[in-house]
C-alpha cells in the first residue's frame, strides 16, 4: 500500500433524497440526503429495521433506488450494476467463497476486473502480509476462525483499492474482546489508507468511536447527520438524545416557566438569552448521567434522591434512583431503548422517573441512604413533548 | 420437582426412555431384518443363477449356492450384440443425457433461486409442471414429431439414440432444475452478493462461486438423471431401431424373445443395472458433504 496503483484514489460520495419503497408498499428509507467527503469515515446507525442497511445496498447497487439519486465521485451510479461500481463490500456473515483458497478468495475482485497475474499477486501478498494471513494463504474458509474469516473479508476489500468500502456490520459476529480490538484496527486502517468509508452498525458505541461523522437514522429518515461530539452534546431531537450515549440521557417531564424549570420539583435556570428562557411551557428535559455530580457548594441546584440500586464498576460506580415526576414514554424513546441490548428496558414498570447517574467511588453511595445531588444547568436538554425536537 | 430438576434429569438421560425400550428396538430390527430379507430374494437369485454353471442351473434348485462359481453366464450375455451393443448404446445416450441436463438444470436453478427475474414466480411453476406429465401423454405427438425430424429409429445414422438423448435431456429439466434451485436457495445471498461487488456479472458468478458449491446438487441431480435415462424403456422402445437399441430394450428382447439359459439372461440382467450401482457409489458421497462450510461467520 505504500506505492499506489494507478487508480482515481478515494472520492465522496452524495445521496439525494434517496428513496426505497420495497415490494408490497413498505418504505424503508424516506429521502435521504447525505453527502460523504473523500476519505471520510461515516458511520450509519439505528435501531434495527431503520433503513441503515438499505442506504449501504443502495450505495453498492445491490438494491434498487426507488427515488433520488446516487453519486460516487462525480458520477451518477443510480443506474449502474454493482459490479460497475468499483466499491468493494465487507458482509456481515463475510461471505468467503467456500471453494476458493484464501489467496483466491483475496484476488477474486482483481482477477475479476482483469488485473494482470503479476500485479494480482504482488497485491495479494501485501494485503495479506498487512493483516497477518500470509500464513493462511492457501487454507480455505472452512479452516480459518472466525476473527480470520473476518480479516479475509477486510483484505477481499482493501486489496481492491476501490472507490469505497462499504462495511454493513462487519464486527458483529466476532466476541466482544475481539470485536473491541478489531474496531481499533479498523480505525488504524482507515487512518493508513485513507479511503472512503460507510459503515453500518447498530451499536452506537461502535458508531462514536469508530466515525468522523455519524448519521442517525429513524424509520428511514436521517434523524441527525453529525461529528459524535455534536451528536452527544447536541442531539437534534429526542431520539437521537436517547440513542446516543451510554448509559443512556434521563428524560423526565417537567415544565419551563419565568426562566426556570421544573425538574421533579427542583427549579434548575434555563440557560439566558434562549427562546426557552421567557416561554411557560410543558418540556422533556433531558439529563446525561454525567451531568450530575455529588453536591457540593458550587450553587447549582441539589436535589436529594435515594438510590435503589448502586452499581459498582471500579473506577467509576452508577447510582439509579426514582425521581418524583412523571416518566417519560413517547415512541422516541421506546425506540431508541428497544434498540439497545434487551436488558436496558425495565422489567418492572414504574410510572416515576428512573434516573441514572455515574459517580466517582471515593464517596461511598448505599441503596436507600439519601442521597444529594447538584445538577449543572448547562448541561440539560429540552424537548417538545409532541414533536420530541430539541428547544434552546 | 422445580423446573430445573426436572430439566437437568431430561439433559442427563438424553431422552425420556420407557422400561419396554429394549425390547421395542429389539422388535423394530427384527421386523426390518425380515423386510430387507423379503426385498433382497429377487437379488440373492439373480446373484446366485448368475454365477452359476449352465448344467446347475435348474428351477428346483434356484435358491441353492452354486458349487463352483463360474463367470462364463457373463461373457457368454456379453458376447450378444443385444447386450454389448445396448450397453454401448445406453452409455452413449445416459452420459450425456445426465450431464447436459444438469448443467442447463444448474443454469436454470441458480438463475431462478439468485437471480431473479420479473415473471420468475410464474416461469417456476411452468417448469416444475413438466415433471409431471406422464410419458404416455406426450408419446404420441413426440414420435410425430421426432419422425418430422428426421430424429426417429431407421431414418437417423445414430438409429435414433441422438434424438432420445436429447428427450431425456429435456424431459430431465423440471427435476434437474428443481434440484439446483432448491439447493442454490439455501446458498447465503451474500456470496452471491459479495461476487457482484467484486466485479463478477452473472456468468461468472455462476461459474466461479455458485457452481463449485454445488457439487452435491450435481451429485443429487446425476445419480437421478443417469438412473432414469438408463433404466428408460418406452421411450427408448418408441425411438430407436435395431442399432439404436439402449440395453433396456436388448435385454427384453433377449430374455422374451429367445430362449437362452436363466445363467445367462441373469447375468445379462446384473450387467445392465451395474452402472447405475457404480454411479451412485462414485457420486453418492457429495450427498452428504458440506461445500459451504466456512464461508459464512460460522
Amino acid at each position: 500500500m505504500t506505492e499506489k496503483t494507478p487508480t482515481a484514489g478515494p472520492v465522496g460520495i452524495r445521496l439525494e433524497r434517496v428513496s426505497k419503497r420495497f415490494r408490497g408498499g413498505v418504505l424503508a428509507v424516506d429521502g435521504v440526503d447525505l453527502e460523504i467527503e473523500p476519505g471520510e469515515f461515516v458511520v450509519l446507525v439505528g435501531p434495527s429495521g431503520c433503513g441503515k442497511s438499505t442506504v449501504l445496498r443502495m450505495i453498492a447497487g445491490l438494491e434498487d433506488v426507488s427515488a433520488g439519486r446516487v453519486y460516487l465521485g462525480d458520477r451518477d451510479v443510480t443506474n449502474e450494476l454493482p459490479q460497475h461500481r468499483d466499491v468493494a463490500m465487507v458482509f456481515q456473515s463475510y461471505a468467503l467463497y467456500p471453494r476458493m483458497t484464501v489467496r483466491r478468495n483475496l484476488g477474486f475482485g482483481l482477477r475479476m476486473r482483469g488485473t494482470p497475474r503479476a500485479e494480482r499477486e504482488r497485491r495479494v501478498a501485501e494485503v495479506a502480509q498487512v493483516l497477518g494471513l500470509d500464513h493462511l494463504l492457501d487454507r480455505r474458509p472452512a479452516a480459518l476462525s472466525g476473527g480470520q474469516r473476518q480479516r479475509v473479508a477486510m483484505g477481499r476489500a482493501i486489496v481492491r483499492e476501490p472507490k469505497a468500502f462499504l462495511m454493513d456490520e462487519p464486527l458483529s459476529n466476532l466476541d466482544a474482546k475481539l470485536r473491541v480490538s478489531m474496531r481499533t484496527q479498523l480505525s488504524l486502517l482507515h487512518q493508513r489508507l485513507g479511503a472512503t468509508t460507510v459503515y453500518v452498525t447498530h451499536d452506537q458505541i461502535e458508531a462514536m468511536t469508530l466515525g468522523q461523522r455519524v448519521a442517525v437514522l429513524r424509520d428511514g429518515s436521517l434523524q441527525q447527520y453529525d461529528t459524535p461530539q455534536r451528536l452527544f452534546r447536541e442531539p437534534v431531537n429526542l431520539f437521537v438524545a436517547a440513542f446516543i450515549g451510554s448509559p443512556s440521557m434521563n428524560f423526565v417531564e417537567g415544565s419551563v416557566s419565568g426562566g426556570t424549570a421544573d425538574l421533579a420539583g427542583v427549579r434548575v435556570p434555563v440557560p439566558a438569552g434562549t427562546p426557552l428562557a421567557g416561554a411557560e411551557r410543558p418540556v422533556i428535559i433531558g439529563v446525561r448521567p454525567t451531568a450530575m455530580a455529588l453536591a457540593t457548594a458550587n450553587g447549582w441546584p441539589q436535589l436529594t434522591v435515594e438510590p435503589s440500586i448502586v452499581e459498582d464498576l471500579g473506577d467509576e460506580r452508577y447510582v439509579i434512583f426514582d425521581v418524583d415526576a412523571p416518566r417519560v414514554d413517547t415512541d422516541a424513546t421506546r425506540a431508541a431503548v428497544a434498540a439497545r441490548s434487551a436488558d436496558e428496558t425495565s422489567l418492572l414498570v414504574t410510572e416515576r422517573a428512573r434516573f441514572t447517574v455515574r459517580l466517582p467511588t471515593d464517596v461511598p453511595v448505599s441503596v436507600g441512604e439519601p442521597l444529594t445531588l447538584s445538577v449543572n444547568p448547562d448541561r440539560l436538554h429540552f424537548f417538545d413533548p409532541q414533536t420530541g425536537a430539541a428547544l434552546g | 420437582m422445580t423446573v430445573e430438576s426436572l430439566e437437568a434429569d431430561r439433559s442427563q438421560a438424553g431422552r425420556i426412555r420407557s422400561r419396554w425400550s429394549p425390547y421395542v428396538n429389539t422388535a423394530r430390527y427384527l421386523v426390518l431384518f425380515a423386510f430387507a430379507c423379503f426385498f433382497l430374494m429377487p437379488v440373492y437369485v439373480m446373484v446366485v443363477t448368475a454365477l452359476k454353471d449352465s448344467v446347475e442351473v435348474s428351477v428346483p434348485g434356484m435358491w441353492e449356492l452354486p458349487q463352483r462359481l463360474s463367470l462364463e453366464s457373463f461373457q457368454a450375455a456379453w458376447d450378444k450384440p443385444a447386450i454389448r451393443r445396448g450397453f454401448v448404446n445406453s452409455v452413449l445416450l445416459a452420459v450425456p443425457a445426465s450431464l447436459i441436463s444438469s448443467m442447463l438444470g444448474a443454469a436454470n436453478g441458480f438463475v431462478l433461486a439468485k437471480w431473479r427475474f420479473p415473471g420468475a414466480n410464474v416461469v417456476f411453476p411452468l417448469i416444475l409442471f413438466g415433471m409431471f406429465i406422464p410419458y404416455q401423454a406426450v408419446l404420441i405427438p413426440l414420435t410425430r414429431f421426432m419422425t418430422d425430424l428426421n430424429l426417429r429409429g431407421g431414418n437417423d445414422p445414430t438409429g435414433g439414440l441422438f434424438g432420445l438423448t436429447l428427450i431425456h435431456i429435456i424431459y430431465g429439466l423440471p427435476i434437474t432444475t428443481l434440484i439446483f434451485r432448491s439447493y442454490f436457495a439455501g446458498i447465503s445471498d451474500e456470496i452471491i452478493e459479495s461476487s457482484q461487488v467484486d466485479g463478477a456479472g452473472m456468468l461468472r458468478t455462476f461459474f466461479f462461486v455458485a457452481l463449485p458449491v454445488s457439487l452435491p446438487a450435481f451429485g443429487v441431480s446425476m445419480i437421478w438423471q443417469f438412473t432414469s435415462a438408463w433404466n428408460d424403456f418406452l421411450f427408448g422402445f418408441v425411438m430407436t431401431s435395431t442399432k439404436g437399441w439402449p440395453i433396456t430394450i436388448g435385454l427384453n428382447n433377449i430374455a422374451n424373445v429367445q430362449t437362452i439359459p436363466f445363467n445367462e439372461a441373469m447375468a445379462s440382467a446384473l450387467l445392465a443395472s451395474l452402472p447405475t450401482l457404480l454411479v451412485y457409489v462414485l457420486l453418492g458421497r457429495f450427498f452428504m458433504r458440506g461445500l459451504m462450510a466456512g464461508a459464512l461467520k460460522g
